[in-house]
């Protein structure tokens, strides 16, 4: 009895430890958000990017490394998440974001096609740990809402927040 | 085995009993907060512990006396989102969430209006999205009154009043009739950005020659060039004139210059002179016999 409950512990811990796991995506389909028709090659383009932020955002809050959000975030939404790094920092604390499910919506296409806003429903866990000492582990579930613009690369991340559902 | 599994589960049970405990009865969060506002949390019990306060969006931490109540000063915690909050007493370790909104009250904006040129009498051809923050730039995501006005040229100012959707408005407006710089405001409470649209005439609309002899030649002349609207061609637009004769053919292009186009030709009895531009085809002539 006491071996099944060790290796599923185990498992858990690996993942969270590795995040090596893809997050579930539920993504609601729609050919137009407002004022420009999406084409599906945006909108498969615009999620694989967003999810791929979570996962800079996850990296760079656990390691505490500022530089690790260049790839996916822009702007506002870079300048915020640096500065709680910063804080970070500056406390001894990291923080390990582990984003297991998202429920994406695109909600907003501007009319130039030069920033597409999204509604996300994201489950993740999350742990504190101050000076190497793990203080907690807390599921949430949140509703983010971001704004992404395009790059000569990928979409990146202008904006980033969470509102209450 | 099956007392040892019942002592788990009873560990199990009393430790979830135990945070139930501490996120109820130790930690009073608000359920949210507006950014950049002072705020408290209540703390029971004894002793002393450190609360944290997480976010992708900020991070604090502060040393506490249980039982007393914390307080945040006014700015302090500024960033919008969803917030876990952590109480680690000697004793117990306590834990919540709670959201900071954004201030209704706009502070800045991020307006966007394209093109910044185009040619007049265009429906629908400007458009503006503003997004409307708070003065933590904290997205505004309560509905907010937008203005678009575009104004500035002759002919009234359009204006529009647009409900912002997750901090976001957006119009489309015409471009005016005339030429000219217009003037595309957005406001958001007292908040105002403008942005300067120029409107340059469109294509020729009508093309019209005339032709006089000059010795030998002839010179060949458009009236003034203007589009649909009246206005005038901007110089440095091609226009073509093309003489045949005899089976022959001669072509010459003529930047406007001062709104005209003018050019000389070799005299042939029956020669049949024409005009064009872009898309539009003036008159044709037949000079002589």
């Amino acid at each position: 009895m006491r071996y099944p409950i060790i290796i599923v512990c185990s498992v858990c811990l690996a993942v969270f430890a590795l995040g090596s796991v893809q997050p579930a995506l539920h993504q609601e389909t729609t050919d137009a958000v407002g004022p420009r028709p999406l084409e599906k090659s945006t909108e498969t383009a615009v999620v694989r990017d967003y999810v791929q932020a979570w996962q800079s955002l996850s990296v760079a809050l656990e390691q505490n490394r500022a530089d690790l959000l260049d790839q996916n975030f822009v702007g506002a939404a870079k300048e915020r998440l640096a500065g709680t790094i910063r804080e970070q920092a500056a406390l001894g604390i990291q923080t390990r974001y582990r984003d297991s499910a998202h429920d994406v919506r695109l909600a907003f296409y501007s009319p130039e096609g030069l920033s597409i806003q999204l509604v996300d429903t994201v489950d993740y866990d999350v742990q504190i740990v101050d000076h190497e000492r793990l203080l907690t582990l807390q599921h949430v579930r949140a509703r983010y809402i971001a704004v992404l613009t395009p790059t000569e690369e990928r979409w990146k991340v202008r904006f980033f927040q969470a509102a209450p559902e | 085995m099956r007392s040892k599994f019942s002592l788990v589960s009873l560990g199990l049970v009393l430790a979830a009993a135990h945070v139930a405990l501490a996120q109820n009865g130790s930690l009073h969060l608000p359920s949210a907060v507006e950014a950049g506002s002072a705020f408290s949390i209540q703390t029971v019990g004894s002793g002393n512990a450190v609360l944290y306060i997480v976010g992708p969006g900020q991070v604090l931490r502060r040393d506490v006396q249980l039982g007393e109540k914390t307080s945040f000063a006014s700015g302090e915690l500024r960033n919008a989102g969803h917030y876990t909050a952590l109480i680690v007493g000697d004793s117990f370790t306590g834990n919540g969430t709670f959201d900071v909104i954004a201030a209704n009250l706009p502070a800045t904006m991020s307006f966007l209006a394209k093109p910044s040129r185009l040619s007049v009498d265009l429906h629908d051809g400007i458009s503006g999205v503003a997004y409307v923050f708070d003065s933590y730039q904290n997205l505004i995501l309560a509905p907010a009154q937008v203005l678009f006005q575009l104004s500035g040229v002759a002919g009234g100012a359009q204006s529009r009043t647009v409900l912002t959707h997750n901090g976001v408005a957006w119009t489309r407006m015409n471009s005016a009739s005339k030429e000219g710089a217009a003037q595309f405001m957005a406001r958001a409470g007292t908040v105002t950005a403008t942005r300067v649209i120029q409107q340059v005439p469109g294509n020729p609309c009508t093309l019209r020659i005339t032709a006089h002899p000059s010795g030998q030649r002839l010179v060949v002349q458009t009236d003034p060039v203007r589009d649909c609207a009246g206005n005038a061609v901007p110089d440095g637009t091609i226009v073509t004139f093309t003489e045949t004769y005899n089976g022959g053919e001669a072509t010459v292009d003529v930047p406007l210059k001062r709104g005209f186009a003018q050019t000389e030709l070799p005299s042939h009895d029956g020669a049949r002179i024409s005009v064009a531009t872009g898309v539009v085809m003036g008159n044709e002539i037949r000079w002589g016999k």
